[in-house]
C-alpha cells in the first residue's frame, strides 16, 4: 500500500517477498493525475486525483526495483526490495 | 517545458511510428489522407474525453477497468490490421499495377481505409489520453506558465510528427510492389507486438493464465523504456521481459496473417491466369 502526498510516496521503500506475485495499491491524494510506473515491475497505471488503483506484480528474483510516478518521475519515486523466503509485507 | 515536451514527445513518437507505416501501406488509394486525418482527429478527440473519463474506467470492473480496456481497444486494432493486410493480399498486386499505369491515386480499397483510420485513431487515444491527463497536472499545478506548457507540448508534437513523416517517406522510397509487402509485413508485426501486448495485460490481471511471468530478460541488452526499445516495442512489440502467453499470442497472429495472405496470394494469382 503507498500513498502519494505533495509528490511523494509513503513509504518510500517498500520489500516483497522473492519469488510470487504480489499487489501493490496506490492511493492518490494530490489534486493532480499521476501514473504509477515502473519499468522494472512492468507496471503502468493512471491514477487520479483521489482516487486508488491495485496492480498484480512479480514474481521477482531478488533485488531491488524502482517505481515512480511518471508525471513527476524526479520526485515521485520509490524503491521496492525482493527479498528471498520473507514474509508478505 | 523541457518535461512536457519530453513526455508528449514521447507518446507522439509511439502513435507517430503507427501513422507513418499506416500512410505509407495506403499510399494510392484515393482519399486516404482525409480518412487517416479524420482517424487522428478521432483519436485526439476520444483521448480527451477518456481523460475526463479516467477515475471511472479505473474504478469500473472492480478496479481492471483501465487494463481491459486497453485490451479490448488493442484488439480491435488487431483485427483491424490484420483485415488490411488480408485484403492488401488480395489486391494489392492490381493497387500497385493500376497506380503504375495511371501513376496517380485509385479508387477502391476504401473500406480498407476505414480500417486503417480506425488503427491510428486507435494509436492516438492510447498514448493522447497519457498527454492530455500529464498536461491537465502541470496546467492544474500550475508550476509552469502556459506559454511554457503550450511550447513544450507543441514541439513535443512537431518532433514526434517529424519521425511520423521520416517513416513514410523512406518506406514510400521503395519500389512500388516491394513497398507493400514491406509495410504488410511491418502492419503484422504491429498486429502481433498488439495482441501479445493485450494478452500481457490480461494476464497481468490474472484473466487468462501467464505461462511465465518472465521467459527472459534483455533489459539489460535493450530495456523498453529507452527510446529504441520503445521504438521496437510499437513497431513489433518488442519486450525486455515477456510472458509466455505474450509470446504464444504473438507467434500466432503472426503465423495466421503470414499464411492466411500467402494463401489469398495463390489463389487469386490462380484466378488471374
Amino acid at each position: 500500500m503507498l500513498t502519494l502526498k505533495d509528490h511523494q510516496f509513503t513509504p518510500a521503500a517498500v520489500t516483497v517477498p522473492a519469488g510470487e506475485r504480489f499487489r501493490i495499491e496506490v492511493e492518490n491524494r494530490d489534486t493532480t493525475p499521476a501514473e504509477f510506473e515502473s519499468s522494472d515491475l512492468r507496471v503502468e497505471k493512471i491514477v487520479v486525483p483521489g482516487g486508488r488503483i491495485v496492480v498484480n506484480a512479480g514474481p521477482l528474483k531478488p533485488g531491488t526495483y524502482t517505481f515512480f510516478d511518471d508525471y513527476h518521475p524526479d520526485q515521485a519515486k520509490g524503491t521496492l526490495t525482493a527479498v528471498a523466503g520473507k514474509a508478505r509485507d | 517545458m523541457l518535461a512536457s515536451l519530453i513526455i508528449v514527445f514521447r507518446e507522439v513518437f509511439e502513435a507517430g511510428l503507427i501513422v507513418g507505416i499506416v500512410l505509407a501501406a495506403t499510399r494510392g488509394v484515393r482519399r486516404r489522407g482525409a480518412f487517416i486525418a479524420v482517424g487522428v482527429a478521432a483519436g485526439v478527440v476520444g483521448a480527451a474525453i477518456l481523460a475526463g473519463f479516467a477515475g471511472a474506467l479505473s474504478n469500473a470492473l472492480a478496479g481492471r477497468g483501465q487494463e481491459v480496456f486497453n485490451a479490448a481497444v488493442l484488439s480491435v486494432a488487431v483485427v483491424m490490421l490484420g483485415w488490411h493486410n488480408l485484403w492488401m493480399a488480395s489486391h494489392g498486386r492490381e493497387l500497385a499495377g493500376e497506380m503504375k499505369a495511371m501513376g496517380q491515386a485509385v479508387a477502391g480499397g476504401q473500406k480498407s481505409l476505414v480500417a486503417m483510420a480506425i488503427v491510428v485513431a486507435i494509436a492516438v487515444l492510447r498514448e493522447g489520453a497519457e498527454v492530455v491527463l500529464f498536461l491537465y497536472g502541470v496546467a492544474a499545478a500550475s508550476d509552469e506558465g502556459w506559454v511554457a506548457l503550450l511550447a513544450g507540448g507543441l514541439a513535443g508534437v512537431a518532433l514526434g510528427g517529424a519521425v511520423s513523416f521520416l517513416i513514410y517517406r523512406g518506406l514510400i522510397a521503395i519500389p512500388l510492389h516491394r513497398m507493400f509487402t514491406v509495410t504488410s509485413w511491418l502492419l503484422a508485426l504491429v498486429a502481433a507486438g498488439m495482441a501479445g501486448q493485450a494478452a500481457a495485460i490480461l494476464a497481468d490481471i490474472d484473466w487468462i493464465p501467464s505461462f511465465g511471468f518472465e521467459l527472459w530478460d534483455t533489459s539489460w541488452l535493450l530495456p523498453q523504456d529507452s527510446i529504441l526499445g520503445r521504438a521496437l516495442h510499437a513497431l513489433m512489440g518488442y519486450s525486455d521481459r515477456p510472458m509466455g502467453v505474450q509470446l504464444a499470442v504473438y507467434v500466432i497472429v503472426l503465423v495466421v496473417l503470414a499464411i492466411g495472405a500467402r494463401r489469398i496470394e495463390t489463389s487469386t494469382a490462380k484466378q488471374a491466369h
